[in-house]
């Protein structure tokens, strides 16, 4: 029992960071750009959270100033594809390839230096319920901010009439430029949006799952966090759903060769990105889901008449 | 992946400049290639230390240079030989899975010497070097059969090589022979260097039990998952005693200067040859790091008695008898394995759990 319990308390803090740079993506994807530069934004806000931390001793502040980093990152990219027109595939893959070298060789004096841990906030009485009780309820706060971002931006991007003007941007951007809307500036939002909870994180890993500082330490959890958002057709709730199914796979696998159980562990170490392609295989089977849900103007430039 | 390419790009404007190998100012240029960032704190990172000291040692007579995060496949190919046309009269790369690339190259330039770490392909001018961690795994198998309380060893693995499987099957010989009781769980995260992933597995193990960690990755994350459980932990490669103070039993660690320094020399002298090197804890290529305070009188004797005597020659790593894991006979009673026999193991000994991934 107590096994089960650590696993899936394991399970959710490998899936917590997934879970942010993926519901930050869904959004950011809502209103019609595509962003590939997630593992870059994951990367300079795990880094600039972890400086801030290691000099102030404060995580609360090195999670602002990881979004605010993961922000500033996107909004690079929201300048180069939104004003100047760039390509958004090319200079998405630009933005992480560029990230990724500038935190090697800023991060250099913080390598291998260590911050304390984030410490958890178990909820009262719910955290004392048997076994799920600890594996649930017994987490840091990011964890129950990424639940609550999660439910939080399913409701925006569905019940509100902001919500409804991004979705409608990420349409038909000239529609709703016709009718008035400021399709460059809600893109930024959501864009720097996506970039804040990408920075987060990035800021995740070092705070709760190792908390060092080792340059390339996101290692290509912002593509893992890209694919949930297919996977989770473009709906934050389910990118939630997505992250844990992945950090689950992720985890157990480890538990399953501790157990020796007789599979080859190179097996197993495919396991999350299999059990990822085949969702994302029998998702896009069905084409006329797939259309409803994905932004129909994702990644086309718009250029603005007038 | 972008600084890789900065500085390809300004080895290549190098290579343009000087226009080929020349020793024209007098200056032995010696090449590195790491697998991980020299900031891992393990692997990647003595060898750069080691880089460091063949500067020191040998002031302006030497340049070096070196690329790090190298993928082992056809990138590394492209690195060892934008390394050998850029004018290095010796390339060091350092690890395993640069074995075919290095030999490639090396028959390209015939005039370059290389030498490629943990491997076993020879060519005139490619020797091959390595240190018997196994040894270091001996003294840690000790410590670790000792110290376990739940009789559980958690052990990260990383690939199915000889060098690893090693290191796992000396450790458990050395923890079963001072507890008998005593289990191996072994993880393989198949990769030398993803702090996360480390870390997961470092959670499975103690999860399951596991009191005691040995790692085969290069990063500090378990020992800090250690440290945070307050369990026991070894350090790998390095010491990684600031990333767990109180886990840290103690570190397998690496020592590469002698040999380096020793090599460039030999290529300023003309007196390099393609050798097969070999070196243990003796020679010291092999360290281990200051035993830790919280190992009981009894253990620490123990584990510095096992290292007088493979200083001394009078205890191998691997003396029979020993069966393999499927319970056919390795080695005769007294019979101490050979270096061909090491140097090529794909087999658990007896008593070790799991199968090992081919």
């Amino acid at each position: 029992m107590e096994l089960i319990q650590a696993i899936i308390a394991s399970i959710i803090v490998a899936a917590t960071p997934l879970a942010f740079a993926a519901i930050g993506e869904v959004v950011a994807e809502k209103s019609g750009v595509l962003n590939l530069g997630v593992e870059g934004m994951m990367i300079v806000g795990a880094l600039a959270g972890f400086a801030t931390t290691f000099e102030t001793g404060s995580p609360a502040l090195g999670v602002l100033v990881a979004a605010a980093a993961g922000t500033t990152a996107a909004l690079a990219f929201g300048f180069l594809t939104q004003i100047l027109l760039a390509n958004q595939v090319a200079t998405g893959l630009a933005l992480t390839l560029f990230c990724l070298g500038l935190t090697a060789l800023a991060g250099h004096a913080y390598s291998g230096q260590a911050t304390p841990p984030l410490q958890p906030i178990p909820i009262p009485l719910l955290s004392e319920i048997p076994v799920l009780g600890p594996a649930l309820f017994a987490h840091d706060a990011l964890v129950y901010l990424a639940v609550a971002l999660a439910l939080a931006a399913g409701w925006f991007l569905r019940s509100t009439r902001a919500g409804l003007i991004l979705r409608a941007i990420g349409e038909n951007p000239d529609a709703a430029h016709a009718i008035g809307y400021p399709v460059v500036l809600a893109r930024l939002m959501a864009l720097a949006f996506g970039g804040a909870l990408a920075g987060i994180g990035g800021a995740y890993l070092f705070l709760v799952q190792t908390p060092h500082w080792v340059e390339n330490m996101t290692s290509g959890r912002g593509w893992i966090a890209l694919a949930i958002v297919v996977f989770a057709g473009w709906r934050p709730e389910r990118a939630l759903l997505g992250a844990y199914l992945f950090g689950g796979v992720s985890v157990i696998q480890l538990h399953m060769q501790a157990f020796g159980i007789d599979i080859d562990a190179q097996y197993l170490s495919m396991a999350p990105y299999l059990a990822t392609i085949v969702v994302l295989a029998l998702i896009s089977h069905d084409k006329t889901r797939q259309r409803m849900n994905a932004p129909a103007a994702l990644g086309r430039p718009f250029f603005q008449s007038s | 992946m972008q600084r890789k390419a900065l500085k390809l790009a300004a080895l290549g404007l190098a290579a343009a400049l000087i226009g080929g190998p020349a020793l024209a100012d007098g200056k032995t240029k010696v090449g590195f290639v790491y697998v991980g960032p020299v900031g891992d704190h393990g692997w990647s990172y003595e060898h750069d230390q080691s880089r460091l000291a063949v500067e020191a040692e040998f002031g302006d007579k030497v340049e070096t240079t070196y690329v790090e995060k190298v993928s082992e496949g056809p990138d590394a190919e492209r690195v060892i030989q934008q390394l050998a046309r850029s004018g290095h009269d010796l390339i060091f790369t350092t690890s395993f899975g640069f074995m075919n690339p290095t030999l490639k190259v090396a028959k390209q330039f015939p005039k370059v010497k290389f030498e490629h770490a943990t491997g076993f392909k020879r060519a005139p001018n490619l020797a091959t070097y390595s240190a018997r961690f196994y040894e270091g795994r001996t003294v840690i198998g000790l410590i670790a059969g000792k110290m376990t309380k739940t009789n559980t060893v958690g052990y990260i693995a990383s690939f199915p090589i000889p060098e690893v499987v090693r290191g796992i099957n000396a450790a458990y010989l050395a923890a079963k022979s001072v507890n008998p009781d005593v289990k191996f769980k072994v993880i393989w995260v198949s990769t030398w260097f993803d702090p996360g992933k480390e870390a997961d597995a470092a959670k499975a193990l103690i999860d399951q039990g596991a009191d005691v960690l040995m790692q085969h990755t290069d990063s500090p994350a378990a020992m800090q998952v250690a440290e945070e459980r307050g369990i026991y932990a070894f350090g790998q490669a390095s010491d990684m005693k600031r990333f767990g103070p109180n886990a840290q039993l103690t570190s397998i660690v690496d020592n590469w200067a002698p040999y380096y320094i020793a090599r460039v020399k030999a290529v300023m002298d003309g007196t390099w040859e393609s050798t097969d090197t070999w070196d243990g804890i003796k020679p010291g290529m092999v360290g281990i790091a200051p035993l830790s305070d919280k190992l009981p009188a009894d253990v620490k004797a123990l584990a510095q008695q096992a290292i007088d005597d493979i200083v001394a020659g009078t205890r191998h790593s691997f003396t029979g008898p020993i069966n393999k894991q499927d319970g056919s006979p390795w080695l005769k009673a007294g019979e101490t394995a050979s270096d061909g026999d090491l140097a090529s193991m794909n087999f658990y000994v007896e008593g070790v759990e799991g199968a090992l991934p081919k």
